[in-house]
């Protein structure tokens, strides 16, 4: 795949084909085993999230049958049971379409305003600069809890609005159903934008600094042409490994919000909500925790040695070796 | 130079955990022959001022500070002699008059007198405090106009000091229960010198209950009160019968997780767990069987339907709502608490009162029902959202009845949690269709759960009412004879399980956990503890 | 450097007005008021307590009260303490926990960090990478509850809950060490991973093949050369992680039962306490702008590249 150039002597030295920064980063990260693992797991693990449910009934992560509540792993139910007497094996699945689903859209969201957003701010710098920054510094200063329960109700209410809207118009279509979990995409998204926002301002502001940018700049290039052919792909690198850490702390930020009641609400499971039943269950269904939990880790555990694998191969500085 | 702060970090954390370590160390271990009790009520109090409180956590720290004419027995709650020492009632029943005991002092040396009464009484019911919970006083004479503003002169009030130790009370009928409503905190006496010197009556929060400020008259006086951490009450030597409080000091811990509070028992450091997780309940049955308590509760768990909206408006659709739920199964299964399913709404076990009435379980005529409505197998049954505050508990009960009511209605409906604030909101504004709710009992009566459906109780929230409802409410509270009185509740009750305006579910029970080392705790449907007959007993073979 | 300070506490003047002013309107916002609960009251009754606590008044007057008389704000929750009160008796124990959970976060990650950019992609990276995330790659609410049962309960070397002993004024005590472990895992994961990559970024320059080269053994060609600029990343780091120490420890101190502030951070929202939650959330926000100053200015002091602009 990569053209790698040899060094076998010949008659007619061939012209050495230099290497793009992305073919030697994939031939660096094929190298890194932890980061490979990382991704091979994330890749089987989506594809069972997403694909498994076909092969399973309707409801399976619904079906409750009281009289089945918390029985351990064995031959009827592989996983054990929950509280209510659900299949664990059918919540942790579709839990983990939920989890990975807040993790990639809501990172998505916190990346395209984020990169939009510290571009702009680093590469005019000064006085915009100053003022968009002291915005992000507001935002971040804000109790995150009292947004969440705002969004929520509001949300709710254009929810509603939506969903007449509809059937006004002699639709059966029902926002209201998937509407929490659009909220909770939105309420995630846009606290990690800020964090994402500054990194990418730092980025932009050193390659700002560059010459090859003061080159387009004397060259006469539009601006939007600079910031988005030029800026955009230099600072992807960086990005790329944020993002990859960004998902991992999503899923966290979701867990949190299960266990103040503001996360995903039930049926539907997600692991951070699993988790949670699990550990006030500790000690009388330890399989409650463990399953969901170790999944949660080892997926978190992934994403991280992706994302280091990433960094690690995409800096040219670390091949010096 | 970051090594070294590190490194002397580490030290210094060292030092610490070697500082505290060690066996023998535990709370429970040394509190128990030194006849201190540590304990935790669920939250943080909001104050300790009888007069702007309603919970319950608060009842549990001010009955240790304060008392009011009567005490509980300890077994059984009836009325007995607390700071009045003998008591007479007119013939019709409406005159009560108190004479105070000579002893009883205020911790700082004052007497008692009746005229601390009637002050408090006027304090609780002055307009400007806008105390939340004075509607208790209101079967005293012309307590609610005076609270309404309508009246402006408190010695129109039934409410008069005679002498020093003598209080008189009139009351607009007479009230069976009038004793056992004297056991609220509403009904206590406050030391009006403190409170006028530190911000006035009527100032809410003016830290007149900060220790170093606080009088009271109880078994126990205010020793300290940490923020967050701990509220210390110590034996009040000059209590007129603090011969009978055996214990030394308590310690109350703030502790709203029921997982924290079951580590902290478990850790030695509580004596006790408020509430226990209902998961755990069959782990403690078989192992620690002395440690575990399960007692019924005087309270009502139970959805309010809002019948003014569409489909609950439909008394036919509420009855087939109600009769094809399988409670047993609610109580068995989910709640696990040994709850005792609500066929009816008030619960037993006060006054002599078990409802008559009851709600049949039966799937069949609940269809049958429904289709009459114009749902035949919930065909075009409009959507249906049931509001509930955001409680783990609360979710499973809902999933469940969410579940039962598909199976045997083949209707589906919607949950929608909202966060406590916003669940109220919602609920008082009736912007809800089934509503999840819950009720305790303020005093051993039915009347505290009768009359919250009545067109003029702020607690219905239904938007149902009914005349005859009403009169027969209105007409129990000036009945003297009890068995009258109790056979117009059961009339009552039977008109609520018909027009069912609210479905009941289940009667709540306490589920706790409390050190064997424990006495004198005898369990109660109130669950009123009073702390002066406490007591901690060292084990035999410890 | 006078000049830059001097000009950051004026940018930061505006920004803390915005701050109070946006919290204060959410807040408002929020359905449901601080006086709500489950026994209903009259309109009347309602409309006293309302009076009693100046929300009657035209709002942007309630607004200017709040930030000009905060710290004497009674709360509504607790309407005895007053908002400066509470801050000043709760946050203590916050800053406690939050140190030694950053201790405990710098020296594990920061060992770990260093013995894995020592051979990336071998084991001696692996192992001690992977044991640093440990900290993040389980929520908080299960790794406290975990030690509590194995270190706690099970074994007994640590009380479960509590701070600061039975009447809370030692100053060091053993309930101390499991809070601070589980919230500095937690940043020791962050903190390892920071450390390695700065590590890494320093290693492969120039300057350090010749220390090398003139014969630095490898443990002082670490220490000298190398920790300074390797420690870079994580000292600007360290301003948005004290923040979300800070936040984050609502979950610690609702476990072990401690008595601090985060738990106000967030039960104040729940209890539309209006003047708590300004109260700490101005607090906060005036703390981390601080914070990010004191960085701000040791990365300048640091890093020869960079300069006060």
């Amino acid at each position: 795949m990569s053209d790698i150039p040899t060094t076998k002597p010949s008659a007619i030295d061939p012209v050495e084909k230099g290497e793009s920064l992305w073919v030697g980063a994939w031939y660096r990260l094929r190298k890194n085993k932890m980061a490979l693992a990382g991704g091979v797991f994330i890749l089987l693990l989506a594809g069972l999230s997403f694909m498994g449910p076909f092969f399973l009934e309707g409801d399976y992560y619904t079906n409750t049958v009281l009289e089945d509540k918390l029985t351990a792993p064995g031959a009827e139910y592989t996983l054990g049971t929950d509280h209510l007497g659900r299949d664990q094996l059918g919540r942790i699945i579709k839990g983990g379409q939920i989890s990975l689903l807040v993790g990639l859209v809501a990172t998505f969201v916190s990346l395209t305003i984020g990169i939009g957003y510290g571009t702009i701010s680093g590469y005019f710098g000064g006085k915009i600069d100053s003022v968009m920054m002291r915005l992000v510094d507001i935002l971040y200063s804000l109790p995150f809890v009292i947004f969440v329960i705002l969004l929520m109700v509001f949300a709710k209410d254009l929810g509603d609005s939506i969903d007449e809207w509809f059937r006004a118009r002699g639709s059966e279509f029902s926002i209201s159903g998937q509407w929490n979990m659009l909220l909770l995409f939105v309420a995630i998204g846009a606290v990690e934008w800020l964090t994402m926002a500054r990194i990418v301002r730092g980025q932009v502001m050193s390659l700002r600094r560059q010459e090859f940018i003061e080159a387009c700049i004397s060259l006469g290039l539009p601006t939007r042409r600079i910031l988005f052919r030029h800026m955009v792909p230099n600072i992807l690198g960086p990005v790329i490994v944020y993002t990859t850490l960004t998902i991992p702390a999503v899923m966290l930020l979701e867990a949190f919000l299960s266990f103040l009641g503001l996360g995903v609400q039930p049926p539907t499971p997600s692991w951070g909500l699993l988790i949670k039943d699990g550990a006030d269950r500790m000690r009388e269904a330890w399989w409650m925790l463990v399953f969901p939990g170790a999944l949660f880790a080892i997926t978190l555990f992934s994403f991280n040695f992706v994302g280091d694998g990433l960094r690690d191969a995409l800096d040219p500085k670390t091949s010096k070796d | 130079m970051i090594n070294r702060i590190l490194t002397g970090g580490a030290l210094v954390l060292l030092a610490g955990v070697l500082a505290g370590c060690g066996p023998g160390n535990k709370p429970v271990d040394q509190g128990t022959p030194n006849k201190v009790l540590n304990i935790t009520v669920g939250t943080e109090p909001e104050d300790i001022d009888p007069h702007v409180v309603t919970g319950v956590p608060e009842h549990h720290i001010i009955v240790a500070l304060t008392e009011g004419l009567v005490a509980e027995d300890p077994v059984d709650l009836h009325p007995v002699p607390g700071t009045a020492e003998t008591w007479e009632v007119s013939e019709d029943g409406t005159v009560y008059t108190f004479h105070l005991r000579g002893n009883a002092k205020w911790t700082n040396g004052d007497p008692v007198t009746a005229d601390d009464f009637v002050q408090s009484f006027k304090r609780i019911l002055t307009p400007a405090l806008a105390s939340k919970y004075s509607y208790m006083l209101f079967v005293m004479k012309g307590a609610e106009d005076y609270s309404l503003g309508k009246l402006k002169d408190f010695s129109q009030v039934g409410a008069r000091a005679i002498d020093e130790r003598t209080l008189e009370i009139t009351l607009n009928s007479p009230t069976p229960y009038f004793l056992s409503l004297l056991n609220h905190y509403t009904w206590f006496p406050v030391h009006i010198a403190t409170i006028e010197k530190h911000g006035g009556m009527v100032k809410r929060g003016s830290g007149w209950t900060k220790p170093e400020n606080f009088v009271s008259n109880g078994a126990f006086k205010l020793k300290s009160w940490k923020l967050g951490r701990k509220i210390v009450v110590e034996k009040n030597p000059d209590y007129w019968d603090a011969a009978t409080t055996k214990l030394d000091e308590i310690h109350f811990y703030p502790i709203e997780l029921e997982t924290t509070q079951e580590n902290a028992f478990r850790g030695g450091q509580l004596h006790n767990i408020y509430s226990l997780h209902i998961d755990k309940i069959a782990t403690y049955k078989k192992e620690h069987p002395d440690e575990l308590r399960i007692k019924p509760h005087l309270a009502s768990y139970f959805y309010r339907f809002n019948t003014t909206r569409k489909p609950c408006d439909d008394v036919r659709v509420r009855k087939a709502l109600a009769m094809s739920l399988d409670r047993y199964s609610i109580t068995e299964n989910v709640t696990k608490g040994e709850q005792m399913p609500a066929l009816f709404f008030t619960p037993p076990g006060v006054a002599g009162y078990t409802a008559r009435a009851r709600i049949e379980e039966n799937v069949e005529k609940a269809r049958q029902l429904l289709a009459e409505a114009g749902y035949p197998d919930g065909k075009g049954f409009p959507s249906l959202e049931l509001l509930y505050n955001t409680t783990e508990g609360h979710r499973i009960i809902a999933e469940a009845i969410q579940q039962m009511w598909k199976k045997n209605l083949n209707i589906n409906i919607t949950l929608q949690n909202q966060e406590w604030k916003v669940y109220l909101d919602r609920q008082r504004e009736m912007d809800y269709q089934v509503s999840r709710a819950g009720w305790t009992g303020d005093y051993p009566d039915p009347n505290t759960f009768l009359d919250m459906w009545t067109s003029w109780s702020q607690q219905n929230q239904t938007g149902w009412a009914r005349d005859d409802y009403d009169a027969l409410i209105r007409k129990a509270a000036v009945t003297q004879d009890q068995e009258a009185r109790l056979e117009l509740f059961q009339q009552a009750e039977e008109i609520l399980m018909d027009e069912l305006p609210i479905l009941p579910i289940y009667i709540y029970t306490r589920v706790y956990a409390l050190n064997p080392a424990v006495k004198n705790w005898h369990a109660n449907v109130l669950d009123h503890h009073p702390w002066k007959h406490l007591d901690l007993e060292v084990k035999a073979d410890e | 450097m006078l000049k830059f300070i001097l000009r950051r506490i004026l940018e930061t003047i505006p920004v803390l007005l915005c701050v109070a002013a946006m919290t204060f309107f959410m807040c408002r916002l929020a359905p449901g008021g601080p006086f709500d609960e489950d026994k209903q009251v009259t309109a009347e009754v309602r409309e006293l307590l309302n009076k009693q606590f100046n929300l009657d008044q035209p709002l942007h007057k309630q607004f200017i009260q709040y930030i000009t008389h905060l710290p004497t704000l009674q709360s509504f929750k607790y309407p005895n303490r007053t908002v400066g009160e509470i801050i000043s008796q709760k946050f203590p124990v916050s800053a406690k926990l939050g140190f030694f959970a950053m201790c405990i976060a710098l020296g594990l990650g920061i060992s770990f960090g260093v013995i894995a950019s020592l051979r990336p992609n071998t084991y001696i990276d692996y192992i001690p990478s992977s044991l640093a995330m440990i900290g993040i790659c389980l929520p908080t609410f299960v790794m406290g509850p975990l030690l509590m049962l194995v270190f706690s309960l099970q074994l007994g070397w640590f009380p479960a809950t509590g701070w600061g002993g039975f009447d809370g004024d030692l100053f060091f005590s053993s309930d101390m060490v499991l809070p601070s472990v589980t919230l500095g895992f937690f940043y020791a994961a962050y903190i390892s991973r920071l450390t390695r990559g700065g590590m890494l970024d320093i290693l492969t320059q120039d300057y350090i093949r010749t220390a090398k080269a003139k014969g630095a053994s490898g443990l002082r060609v670490i220490l000298k050369h190398s920790l300074r600029g390797g420690l870079l990343p994580v000292i600007s780091f360290m301003g948005p992680a004290v923040a979300g120490l800070i936040a984050g420890s609502f979950v610690i101190e609702t476990i072990f039962a401690i008595p601090g502030l985060g738990q106000d951070f967030v039960k104040s929202a729940f209890n539309r306490d209006y003047t708590l939650v300004l109260g700490v959330v101005m607090f906060y926000a005036t703390l981390i702008i601080l914070l990010n100053l004191i960085v701000d200015i040791l990365q300048v002091t640091l890093n020869p590249k960079l300069k006060f602009d």
